[in-house]
């Protein structure tokens, strides 16, 4: 179970009505390599995974969760005052008509969430070696959502989430190094 | 800052006399420190719990800060 915790894990502040920059976070929502995917992915590959490693999905699964938060924040500070006709000018029209002011799991260009996004093969170093990819792709998304982006408030908080997934990546492949040593003693015994 | 002649790498793809748009000289790539530290070693400085909640790490040595358009300007 989780226990939730009624605050965001980074504060969130937008400084500039620019809800443009919505449209692009949107990718880290529902897109491929967007907080959502890593947290089902991650989550769902507990179970197949050596015990040492499965605290380590469990805590960055959880903590996707958390960055999910605080992109669902940031996409709703931009849109909420936004007028259809603001809307319409930013590129959101499309999303409008479907879902009004409502958020929705899809990708900058509107494709919805799908699971084929994530995989969980059911092999501990191809799963972890898909984790280390997703969360270089996150980073990398981050860089290119802070270079569209000229408010300094959100990127201040992209720039928080790019870093995480810079750790994430890093307990990633210590998990793969663990697993690497643990066949090693196996044979010696 | 000096980290990033570290922590991103360059390349200058060729540019023919006949393309149209100015050279924009190098293109920059991120390698973060992630990728240089293998296994965490023990006992690496720390920083503050504070400053450590700002910047999205305890560690000075996974700190990787990226700066808008570091592609072009590194
Ligand atoms: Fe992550």
């Amino acid at each position: 179970m989780w226990v939730y915790e009624k605050k965001l894990q980074y504060p969130v502040k937008v400084s500039s009505c620019n809800p443009q920059l919505a449209k692009f976070l949107v990718e880290q929502y529902g897109g491929a390599d967007g907080e959502l995917a890593a947290a089902l992915r991650y989550l769902n590959q507990r179970y197949t995974i050596p015990d040492k490693v499965v605290g380590l999905l469990n805590d960055i699964g959880t903590e996707e969760f958390a960055h999910l938060e605080m992109i669902a924040a940031m996409i709703y500070k931009l849109t909420k005052d936004a007028t259809p006709d603001q809307l319409k000018q930013a590129g959101l029209a499309d999303h409008y008509v479907n879902h009004g002011e409502a958020l929705f799991y899809s990708n900058a260009a509107e494709v919805p969430f799908t699971a084929t996004y994530i995989q969980a093969k059911g092999d501990p170093i191809a799963d972890l070696y898909e984790d280390i990819a997703a969360e270089e792709k996150a980073r990398a998304t981050y860089q290119w959502i802070i270079d569209m982006s000229d408010d300094v408030d959100l990127n201040d908080s992209l720039r928080f989430l790019r870093e995480r997934e810079i750790v994430h990546s890093q307990r990633f492949r210590e998990a793969v190094e663990i697993l690497k040593e643990e066949r090693d003693r196996k044979k010696v015994f | 800052m000096a980290k990033n002649q570290v922590y991103t790498k360059s390349y200058h793809p060729y540019h023919s006399p006949d393309d149209p748009c100015p050279d924009p000289g190098e293109k920059h790539y991120s390698t973060p420190p992630h990728l240089y530290m293998g296994f965490q070693p023990e006992k690496l400085p720390q920083f503050s719990p504070k400053e450590a909640l700002q910047k999205g790490t305890l560690w000075p040595a996974l700190y990787d800060p990226y700066e808008k358009n570091q592609k072009l300007k590194g």
